[in-house]
């Protein structure tokens, strides 16, 4: 197996250490003052697609796998989360809970046929099999296909909370995604983590120390599917709408150009990629199809001149550690 | 007119002839992407999005210059391959050093550059690409009818196919290429320019798929989405036959195309996912791929 990213994470493996701690804090600082200086509900699909790309990272950056799929996990999540909610009837809770083991289970079926693959096999099988599922999405009734699911109704949290309430909802969305950058952290930061990256750096060697390293690649690629799952059901209830968006290839590529933006393989790159992505869509939406081009021109110039992303650079730079 | 399986056999014949058809695609397409990477080690996403230009360069040379079919089929290769030459010069030969998964991104920023471009100036909607007059019409073979152009295109197709092969495989240039994919520094020690081979190949895998692009035209409307839907379903054929060997590619590319047309037929709700599913099914049987070393 090949080596991937960023230098940086190799270095060491410290938890957090200092520097992550006070980004840490401003991040959390930042997010509970955001909604009132700017627009809540983008900053909660700013914090669903940061989730998003967070999972993408883990396999990516900590396990040297590049998926090209994973708007299998968010979209169809997000599909399952909208019908439980607007069909069935299901609270809030139980109907993020459903999108996030449909996550789970594609990540399941997914993840032991493309770690079957190394390398760019990976990738293109992974890709494969999200464009699959995507005509499935198209053509089964429940996702309403081209229309999507739309009207997705919020409810009450637990019976208690009012979600059409925006600053409850925020609150909400907050907390499911401290929750999992938190989560994501403890994993890398785990011996299981250590364990993943030793198979990026050297999955033979790692094997030859004993270690079932397709366990430990489906382990890592199916707690990443079901974040991208947690992520995905979320952002249905968000925004209220499923559509065919979040399930297709375009979806993949924009989370991979988060991530890749903000740094692979760093802890806090993808965040501030998503950010910055998503703001960019906002703010050019006026644009059109350039918008297109630009994500493209951004691919190039990060693979050519800023492969270590924007956090993974300014860490270089000032010789940061942990972030 | 008989049946087969329930089937009027015109039916079977025809989707066979679109399965024979769309193979013929997925076989040029997974053919260049298979002698880029084994000369490149770059898996090259931007192979729809210049299967696409080619398609465009077809449609703008015939509405600017008037030059129909036949000189584009020989004219649209050339200038778009000279643009893959540029792509390799520019941006693509910082990367060899790098982990492949690099270049596959790389070319993918390319792709949506250039369908975004294409996108911008000529819409989502298809443009219309005429026959060319000397192949309208068709033959009735008393089973089928055949048009002479979908005739044409399976057999220039397997031609080029076949060409290529022989080319890799059975000349002198093709030995070089083969050694130097294998070992560049041995072979540059020998005296052959391996840098400058290496951009050849490049441009020559992208003029098969602009290729292919011209071929296209007539058959599938020119739209900027041709390329990247094509482009998934041809990864998942470079995946079933493994990337090892050229006539793999090459029977994998007809073979599934036939499959295709027959679950057209057969199953017709499963015609956009079966290639998907036999993917999923030889990665189980067969990790490697149907031609595949083990990587």
């Amino acid at each position: 197996m090949e080596r991937v990213v960023d230098p940086l994470a190799q270095k060491r493996s410290l938890p957090a250490g200092n520097a992550g701690t006070i980004a840490f804090i401003v991040m959390v600082a930042a997010l509970v003052m955001a909604p009132f200086f700017t627009y809540p509900l983008f900053i909660m699909q700013a914090m669903c697609f940061a989730l998003f790309a967070l999972a993408f990272n883990l396999l990516i950056g900590y396990v040297g796998l590049l998926s090209f799929g994973h708007a299998l996990y968010f979209g169809w999540a997000s599909y399952v989360a909208a019908y439980a909610a607007k069909a069935w009837g299901f609270p809030p809770e139980a109907a993020i809970l459903a999108g996030t083991a449909t996550g789970a289970a594609l990540g399941i079926v997914a993840g032991s046929l493309a770690i079957r693959r190394q390398g760019i096999y990976f990738s293109m099988i992974t890709l494969a099999l999200a464009q699959m599922m995507y005509f499935v999405a198209l053509r089964a009734k429940f996702t309403g296909g081209e229309d999507g699911i739309q009207g997705v109704p919020r409810g009450h949290l637990f019976g208690l909370f009012d979600l059409n309430n925006q600053m409850t909802m925020y609150v909400l969305v907050l907390v499911i995604f401290l929750g999992g950058f938190l989560f994501i952290n403890r994993i890398i930061h785990s011996p299981f983590g250590e364990v993943l990256k030793a198979i990026r750096e050297n999955e033979t060697r790692a094997i030859s120390l004993g270690y079932k390293t397709d366990r430990y690649k489906l382990m890592a690629f199916v707690l990443s599917a079901t974040l991208a799952g947690l992520a995905g059901a979320t952002k249905a209830l968000v925004v209220q709408i499923a559509s065919l968006t979040d399930v297709y290839w375009p979806m993949s590529g924009e989370v991979v150009l988060m991530s890749l933006v903000g740094g692979l393989g760093t802890i806090f790159g993808p965040i501030v990629g998503s950010f910055i992505i998503l703001a960019m869509q906002y703010k050019l939406s006026s644009l059109g199809e350039w918008v297109l081009v630009i994500q493209g021109v951004i691919f190039v110039t990060c693979v050519l001149v800023f492969r270590r992303g924007i956090v993974g650079e300014l860490a270089n730079k000032l010789r940061i550690r942990g972030l | 007119m008989f049946t087969i399986f329930g089937v009027p056999s015109a039916v079977l014949f025809g989707q066979l002839l679109i399965g024979l058809i769309n193979g013929s695609f997925y076989a040029l397409l997974s053919l260049g992407l298979a002698v880029i990477f084994g000369m490149l080690n770059i898996i090259n996403f931007a192979h729809g999005a210049q299967y696409m230009m080619g398609a465009f360069a077809a449609y703008l040379l015939l509405q600017i210059t008037g030059l129909g079919y036949w000189p584009a089929l020989i004219v649209v290769p050339i200038i778009v391959g000279i643009v893959g030459v540029i792509i390799e010069r520019v941006f693509l030969q910082w990367l060899y050093k790098l982990d492949h998964l690099y270049g596959l991104l790389l070319t993918f920023g390319l792709a949506l550059i250039i369908e975004g471009v294409a996108r911008n100036y000529f819409g989502s909607a298809g443009l219309p690409y005429s026959l060319p007059d000397s192949l309208v019409g068709g033959q009735n073979l008393g089973f089928m009818f055949l048009p002479n152009y979908r005739a044409w295109v399976i057999g220039v197709s397997l031609v080029i196919c076949f060409g290529t092969w022989f080319a890799i495989e059975r000349t002198r240039l093709g030995a070089y290429l083969r050694a130097a994919t294998e070992n560049p520094t041995l072979v540059r020690a020998f005296g052959i320019n391996v840098p400058r081979m290496i951009t050849l190949t490049y441009g020559f895998g992208v003029a098969l798929a602009a290729f292919a692009g011209v071929m296209a035209a007539p058959i599938y409307n020119v739209s900027p989405q041709m390329g990247s839907e094509l482009i998934i379903v041809v990864f998942a054929v470079v995946v079933i036959g493994g990337m090892g060997s050229i006539l793999g590619a090459i029977l994998t590319g007809f073979g599934l195309g036939i499959v295709e047309g027959l679950t057209k037929v057969f199953f017709p709700e499963a015609s956009n996912t079966v290639i998907f599913v036999i993917m999923a099914i030889v990665l189980l049987v067969r990790p490697a791929g149907l031609f595949g070393r083990r990587a």
